[in-house]
């Protein structure tokens, strides 16, 4: 049963990875970073590790889009 | 330095980088393999020694906490770039934001939106402490609860507008918490020589295990990384939405 749950988190992560790789646009690459993130929490936790998923939770699903957005409105305000 | 030179160059480095990297990884233990024999000690005298269920935090507050010291000063000094970086310039302006369309005012959120906005603001900064306050407990901490408590201040953001956001957080407040936060670390080891031990020594009644009150100072140290954790991690939003929402180049 655990086994089932660590190797789906494991193709989450692989796939989801990659997808932030192959993403172009800023915009739509920090929505899929986040789901990538989240990717990386469930795996930690199904690992065990409970602290580190709460840390990966706050810092990819909160700080880092976060950041990544505020940039990105930043440079399109000034450009347009 | 010409276009063959350089694949040459990183050939070797490619190569150098694939053997040493491979025979670090060939060295891990195994995927899945039995916990190490260190790991296995600390799971069986944490609790006892540090009255802690949470071995992970009695780890990162006690046994390896002078690691722990240097990482929030990472953080510390992170923010301290970023206000530094992100400063209005002498070629720019403050303004505060305006619509698209000339002569009308930013419409306020609906209803709903601000409704939601209080429910969940309210209910952040609630997990933001029961994460900070139960770290030797539960998984959790103060860097994660600090970072849940910042982010109640995104949701008001986002449920008002930018001059309500700026009246609840005052830069000099969050600054202080900022600095409190890393100094209090350094003040709570300094406990320990106090007491005649070493320094970040667990001098403090360790308490009943179990309970919110217990662990010594690792309760402490979690109270103010949670206080640091939460003003640096405000400061940095701030910093960001003042650059997107109110600082604009000068217009000549």
């Amino acid at each position: 049963m655990s086994e089932a749950v660590i190797a789906v988190a494991l193709v989450w992560v692989a796939a989801s990875g990659t997808a932030v790789v192959l993403t172009r646009d800023p915009l739509c690459q920090a929505f899929v970073a986040g789901f990538f993130g989240l990717g990386l929490a469930f795996l930690y936790l199904s690992l065990q590790a409970g602290d580190v998923a709460l840390s990966q939770i706050v810092v990819g699903a909160i700080a880092l889009p976060l950041i990544v957005l505020l940039s990105l409105a930043k440079v399109g305000k000034d450009r347009g | 330095m010409s276009r063959r030179a350089r694949l040459v160059f990183f050939a070797a480095a490619a190569a150098a980088l694939a053997v040493t990297l491979g025979a670090g990884l060939a060295g891990l233990p195994s995927f899945g393999s039995q916990i190490t024999s260190y790991a296995r000690m600390l799971n069986e005298l944490a609790p006892r020694q540090r009255h802690v269920t949470d071995v992970v935090s009695a780890i990162s507050f006690d046994y390896r906490g002078i690691d722990t010291l240097f990482e929030e000063f990472i953080l510390l000094s992170a923010v301290t770039g970023i206000s530094v970086l992100l400063r209005p310039l002498s070629d720019e302006t403050r303004q505060l934001p305006e619509d698209k369309v000339p002569d009308r005012t930013i419409p306020p959120p609906s209803p709903a939106v601000w409704l939601l906005a209080v429910f969940l603001s309210s209910l952040l900064v609630l997990t933001g402490l029961e994460t900070v306050t139960h770290g030797q407990l539960t998984p959790g901490g103060g860097f994660q609860g600090g970072v849940i408590l910042a982010s109640a201040l995104y949701v008001v953001y986002l449920g008002t507008s930018y001059v309500t956001v700026e009246r609840f957080e005052p830069a000099p407040l969050l600054e202080a918490s900022d600095g409190v936060g890393a100094s209090g670390y350094v003040f709570i080891g300094l406990l320990g020589l106090l007491a005649g031990a070493g320094f970040l020594s667990n001098v403090v009644g360790l308490g009943v295990t179990g309970n919110v009150i217990s662990g010594g100072t690792i309760p402490l140290l979690n109270l103010v990384v949670g206080v640091e954790v939460a003003g640096g991690f405000a400061i940095l939003a701030s910093e960001f939405l003042d650059q997107t929402a109110v600082i604009r180049p000068r217009r000549r």
